[in-house]
């Protein structure tokens, strides 16, 4: 250990006469040489760490990447790719690959890679609104219902019911009812990403709340809690400052797997017609419409299914990787 | 010396814990005082209601299950059962801090240690996140640990359980309580840690000028740091004395019999008697017997014993027994070390 080493202000343990005590020879260790020292490395930011962290993790690296990709292929690909993904290029239809249309056209002449860029823009989107959605009304819930005893009971029965409601027929109900007042208020295309956000985000946030009261009643009981109390902490800071992070890594798994649930939900809704009007794409819309045309024309359910499950793994894996970089205990040192 | 008012008077604590079926008594007429500056060790075994009475004075149980009566909890002039909730988290980390047993599992493992010694400061003090970071270095070197200025920013995980029970007496102390709660704080530490704690306790005690409830059920701690000591069983105070009475003249059957369950290290083994051992195990507090609730197990049960709860009988000056045959029990003659 050098000086040069030595971060300021954090002197070197002095080796007593300047000399470094020879370990082989098996001699006498000076004793302030060999009493507790503190660790090696300089106080470093959290943030360095976990960023560190992440990038040992190859698949969330990788899986960041290619969802980093996605999301600028669908942002600002439209901006070099200037083909409308609406304008009907007639002569066109049913071609595969070329390079006038490199996915080729559909069956309304349509360029698929404009159609499938656009689509993604949508897909994405609704996938991390809704995710996020259910995410804070299942946090909020398994919270409540773990932290507070009372509230535990009538919470989780209201899981259960919303559990038991048969998804579809409700999707459908809400869609029927509110389609007409929100496109009035807000556009078709608001309107109804906002009708579809919300419909996935009330029907998807059971299971982050069962698991969320799960963890809190398991670390409600941890000895650091009652000794955060015994210092006098509020309910709130508790909640916020204690219990929540250390719930942080079952909420991680649960906005990935969120995410993938969501865009497939709406690939789902927008299979079944009731999601996005038929000339706004978005990825299940594609898949819903290319189903037709499977035996002759396969390509065309690949490229929407194919994009549709690697973001989901993407995310995935962005998820596991968060997951680690985020745990002191795993983080190490 | 008994002029001054106690620092915490707590009289006739009872705890109730309300199950589906039964209603258990943890705690049944529990009456201490800590004088300023003294060190008061609660002593029994496990499922005594040590702890359960300290947790009970610190109003942390859960109310839904925890029913905690008494005639009065002073602290200070003022009554703690008469507080609200807000005014007991005023309380609790700046007038009355605890410690816990478990030094591995009592401290967030999401934070470094700084950031937790730190939010007892900024919860009772109104400092700055970075004031409350210097003061929480300040209370890391007070507790031993050396270069605390570079360990703020260590996990948990990264230390030992001796360091961890250090920060967590830094976190307990850093609003200088008057009253510290230590339950079991040794326990789960080894022998020469323990005695680097204790010494530690006693110590900082002298600096700050605190009083410590100290909770333990061992014995060899108690004759190192406690002035006075309470023994309880079955969530009663059975014997009350000073330190060198307990351990010179116990009066109480159980207590005599827990000190004879200890090895003596001041005779050679071939000397010693067989180590003795109380027979049977500590009642269930739903299943209390009648009368003495130590009758089952006393060697000097007599019919007496089984008809009625004897009171607490003075022995002598600050030394109190709960035994009605305690005149006719002689103490043992024999000084132990």
């Amino acid at each position: 250990m050098t000086d040069r080493d030595q971060p300021e202000g954090f002197p070197v343990h002095p080796a007593p006469g300047g000399r470094v005590p020879d370990i082989e020879t098996g001699g006498a260790v000076p004793v302030d040489f060999v009493q507790d020292r503190p660790p090696e490395a300089p106080p470093r930011s959290q943030w360095v760490d976990v960023w560190r962290q992440f990038r040992s993790h190859k698949g969330a690296v990788a899986g960041a990447a290619f969802f980093i990709f996605i999301v600028l292929a669908v942002m600002l690909g439209p901006l070099i790719w200037t083909i409308d993904p609406t304008y009907i290029d007639i002569r066109a239809r049913n071609t595969g690959p070329s390079l006038a249309h490199p996915f080729g056209a559909d069956q309304l002449g349509r360029d698929m890679l404009a159609r499938m860029m656009a689509g993604g823009r949508t897909s994405v989107a609704v996938g991390m609104t809704a995710m996020l959605l259910a995410l804070s009304l299942g946090t909020l819930i398994g919270v409540l219902a773990g932290f507070f005893r009372s509230l535990d009971g009538p919470l989780m029965r209201l899981t259960d019911l919303f559990l038991a409601l048969p998804l579809l027929p409700l999707l459908l109900v809400m869609v029927m009812l509110f389609r007409q007042t929100l496109a009035t208020n807000f556009g078709p295309e608001t309107g109804i990403f906002i009708l579809i956000v919300v419909a996935i985000g009330l029907t998807s946030w059971m299971p982050t709340a069962r698991i969320v009261r799960g963890d809190v009643l398991a670390i409600k009981e941890r000895e650091f809690v009652l000794a955060a109390r015994s210092i006098g902490t509020t309910n709130s800071r508790l909640i916020g400052r204690h219990i929540l992070p250390n719930v942080l890594s079952p909420i991680m798994v649960s906005a990935t797997l969120g995410i993938a649930n969501a865009i497939i939900t709406e690939s789902a809704l927008s299979f079944l017609g009731l999601g996005f009007p038929p000339d706004f794409p978005t990825w299940g819309r594609l898949l819903y419409d290319a189903t037709d045309y499977l035996q002759q024309y396969p390509e065309r359910v690949f490229w929407p299914g194919l994009a549709i499950s690697l973001t989901v793994l993407s995310v995935n894996y962005i998820g596991d990787g968060l997951r680690d970089a985020l745990d002191p205990r795993i983080r190490g040192r | 010396m008994n002029e001054a008012p106690p620092l915490l008077s707590v009289r006739n604590l009872r705890t109730h814990f309300v199950g589906e079926e039964e209603t258990v008594c943890a705690v049944d007429g529990l009456s201490i005082d800590i004088r300023r500056g003294e060190t008061l060790a609660l002593v029994g075994e496990s499922g005594s209601g040590k702890s359960v009475a300290s947790l009970s004075i610190m109003r942390l149980l859960d109310p839904a299950s925890g029913r905690v009566a008494a005639d009065e909890i002073v602290f200070e002039g003022e009554d703690l059962l008469a507080k609200s909730e807000a005014e007991m988290r005023a309380i609790r980390g700046n007038e009355i801090a605890m410690i816990f047993q478990e030094p591995m599992t009592s401290l967030n493992p999401v934070y470094t240690v700084g950031e937790q010694i730190a939010e007892a400061v900024r919860l009772h003090q109104d400092a700055s996140p970075k004031v409350a970071l210097r003061r929480a270095a300040e209370m890391l070197d007070l507790v031993g640990i050396p270069e605390a200025a570079k360990r703020v920013h260590v996990f948990p995980h990264e230390m030992s359980g001796g360091m961890r029970q250090r920060v967590m007496i830094a976190m307990a102390l850093c609003c200088n309580p008057k009253l510290l709660i230590a339950d079991e704080p040794t326990t789960a530490l080894d022998v020469t840690i323990q005695a680097q704690i204790l010494e530690l306790m006693r110590t900082l005690q002298q600096q700050i000028g605190m009083s410590i409830l100290f909770i333990t059920h061992d014995l060899g701690v108690v004759a190192e740091i406690a002035d006075r000591v309470v023994v309880m069983y079955a969530g009663r105070a059975v014997e009350d004395a000073p330190v060198e009475a307990i351990f010179e003249q116990p009066r109480m059957p159980y207590t005599q019999g827990l000190l004879r369950s200890v090895p003596r290290v001041d005779r050679f083994a071939d000397e010693q008697e067989p180590l003795y051992a109380i027979p049977g195990s500590i009642p269930s507090p739903s299943r209390l017997p009648k009368g003495c609730s130590f009758h089952p197990r006393c060697p000097h049960a007599a019919e007496i014993c089984r008809r009625s709860v004897p009171e607490l009988e003075r022995v002598a000056q600050d030394h109190h027994v709960r035994c009605v045959r305690w005149r006719e029990i002689e103490a043992p003659r024999e000084v132990p070390a």
